[in-house]
């Protein structure tokens, strides 16, 4: 062994350790934040959270029933409209569009998906507040939607892909029509990979912030009205955390705890539901 | 007396004379398609002859208006997705005319905040945006490139898999609550990193970006937040962009003797490092536009210094500050002009981004497992 040998050899050994500790930091972010969630989080949580409303600063209790009953209305508005839209605009993709105006509108999507939730707030600012005059559940809906609508089109378009081509063709030698084809065969033989879009596009928009700050405002009363401002969870935790007060930094660890739960849970059942379809698939 | 033949046993039951159910289409939302049809019902009627699949659909002289009306339907879908970018963009301009109208473009380049009294230079945050994604991608794409080559081509199949999940679990987490952990947990973290630099014999206090009182919030702790929002897109997309690479190249290079550094480090690496790039574009789109996390732990003091440990206040922040507080329309349209300028730079980032991919043979790269 000639000593150029041994360099090389230990030089990757080295390497490869640096690589291998690069992939231990970049998991301990997400176990770190998990441990301090749990840890802050279970002792936080408790009935009351659900069942009663913010207490004024000072007096201890409350809860954040107005923010999880505002946060399951504004994100279900904007799933109602965003996901029809979405799956649409998909189907459009994978059954009419050529594959240029298809790959343009993929990339009209990718470009989307990127834009900052906190500017889609903007435009929602402007194109349902500014009109209305007042801040309201529907403005934060509106851009919530928005922020969901590239993900709904892109995860359910790539599900649609993978429906075997054969199929279409079948449905064609039918004689059934095109939008038959693609609503009773292709859409169902993908449901389980959109339902998982759905999934992961309901859980990408309920954790949103920014936007809701100058949409959907905060109201510290239960409300349940759309035109009207409405508090939602994530907001409430942002105000609770800047807060100076010890109380309300428990109840946004709960909060926060609540929401990791759906979001996580959410994502990983739809994982789930991906990995028994394809396993379905395969036997 | 006529009892008996009301009562008559069938008279009432449909019998063969009543039309035969149609088959319905409709199946259970989540079961494949087509397997095991009906197997509890019992046949209601005597079998008639299976007529062709196609005459089981409702054949209606209407098939092609219905098949028009969907196409036009599906298509006005598709058209709202594309029309958003240009109402977004058109929309932003609309909001920011009256800011550019009254202070025109070169005042944004002014340090000068203070909307009271009709100061909108936007410079500080513009520096605290660039600083802090500079940071966050200084970290982030050195740490998701080794991430991604330990993945692809050290780690076994099942350990990688375990770790691209938990990455990719970082990010669905919601800002705001990295932002609520980096309050309590990263800020005291860092400011004991402040306090002992601050301390150090060596005088590294001296050092530009070591100087200044140590305080937790600031440059430092926003950038290494966004690194930790930025890593999960760098490492699902240089992953991709490794496992495209093919096996061809490695087994050349081990048919040479290499060493398994030496071929990734002198032929994966170079094979990939447009893609790389386009990772890094895309996290940096990503990390540009972050609100919620930078406003809780940059301490949102608008100045520009080189201190990694001073405080400092970006676009995205300002703009989620102080947009509900505004004194004026002109301070919410001098915000507004704020949006557009990120709005413009992700367009152009996440453009590039995707181009450069596309042009790599991947359009698609959200954190997500690939095949």
């Amino acid at each position: 062994m000639n000593r150029g040998h041994v360099y090389r050899k230990i030089l990757g050994r080295i390497m490869e350790g640096v690589c291998l500790v690069a992939a231990v930091i970049a998991v301990l972010p997400l176990f770190t934040f998990l441990w301090h969630l749990f840890a802050q989080g279970f002792s936080s949580l408790s009935f009351s959270m659900f069942t009663q409303l913010p207490m004024p600063p000072g007096e201890l209790g409350g809860g954040m029933k107005n923010a999880i009953l505002g946060s399951v209305l504004v994100v279900g508005l904007a799933t109602v409209v965003g996901i029809p839209v979405g799956i649409g605009a998909a189907i459009f993709m994978t059954e009419f569009a050529g594959p240029t105006i298809a790959s343009a509108l993929r990339f009209a999507c990718d470009v989307l998906s990127g834009i900052p939730s906190i500017v889609m707030g903007l435009l929602a600012y402007q194109i349902v507040v500014v009109p209305m005059h007042h801040f309201s559940a529907v403005s934060g809906s509106v851009a919530l939607a928005f922020i969901m609508l590239p993900v709904v089109v892109i995860t359910t378009q790539e599900m649609l892909y993978l429906v075997p081509h054969s199929l279409r063709e079948a449905g064609h030698a039918l004689g059934i029509p095109t939008w038959r084809i693609a609503s009773s065969i292709i859409l169902r033989a993908a449901a389980p990979g959109v339902l998982t879009g759905m999934i992961l596009s309901v859980s990408r928009i309920a954790g949103e912030t920014a936007p809701m700050l100058f949409t959907a405002f905060g109201n510290p009363y239960l409300s349940l009205d759309p035109k009207s401002p409405i508090s939602t969870l994530p907001h409430m935790i942002f105000n609770y955390a800047i807060s100076p007060y010890d109380d309300w930094h428990r109840l946004a660890w709960g909060g926060a705890l609540l929401l990791v739960l759906g979001i996580l849970g959410a994502t990983l059942l739809s994982r789930f539901i991906l990995w028994w379809h394809q396993r379905s698939l395969n036997t | 007396m006529d009892l008996p033949t009301t009562e008559k046993p069938g008279s009432r039951s449909p019998g063969p004379v009543a039309p035969p159910k149609a088959p319905t289409h409709a199946m259970p939302p989540l079961s494949l398609s087509a397997r095991v049809p009906d197997a509890d019902a019992p046949p209601p009627v005597p079998e008639e002859p299976r007529r062709p699949l196609a005459t089981r659909f409702p054949k209606r002289s209407s098939g092609r208006t219905a098949d028009l009306i969907f196409r036009l339907a599906t298509g006005a879908c598709a058209a709202a997705v594309a029309g958003l970018i240009v109402v977004a963009i058109v929309f932003m301009v609309r909001g920011s005319i009256p800011a550019f109208k009254d202070h025109g473009l070169g005042a944004i380049l002014s340090p000068e905040w203070d909307p009271t009294n009709q100061k909108y230079g936007a410079l500080t945050f513009l520096f605290g945006t660039a600083y802090t994604s500079l940071i966050g991608m200084m970290i982030a794409l050195p740490l998701g490139v080794l991430t991604a080559v330990a993945l692809v081509e050290i780690l076994p199949h099942s350990l990688s898999k375990v770790i691209s999940l938990a990455v990719e679990l970082l990010a669905a987490i919601p800002s705001v609550l990295l932002g609520l952990w980096g309050i309590f947990t990263l800020v005291p973290l860092v400011r004991s990193f402040e306090v002992s630099i601050y301390k150090s014999p060596l005088g590294l206090k001296n050092i530009p970006i070591f100087s200044g009182s140590p305080m937790g919030v600031g440059f430092l702790a926003a950038g290494l937040l966004l690194a930790i929002m930025a890593l999960p897109f760098i490492l699902s997309v240089t992953r991709e962009v490794l496992l495209q690479v093919p096996v061809s190249q490695r087994e050349a290079a081990y048919a040479l003797g290499a060493t398994r550094w030496q071929a990734i480090y002198n032929y994966i690496l170079p094979y990939s490092w447009k893609g790389i790039f386009g990772a890094g574009l895309l996290g940096l789109a990503r990390v540009l536009g972050e609100t919620m996390a930078v406003t809780m732990v940059i301490g949102n003091t608008p100045q520009i210094k080189a201190s990694l440990f001073a405080s400092g206040y970006t676009l995205a922040s300002v703009i989620a500050n102080e947009f509900t507080e505004a004194p004026s329309n002109l301070a919410i349209s001098a915000l507004i002009s704020l949006g557009l300028i990120l709005l413009v730079v992700s367009i152009l980032l996440n453009a590039a981004a995707r181009l450069m991919l596309i042009y790599l043979g991947r359009g698609s790269s959200s954190p997500r497992e690939a095949k």
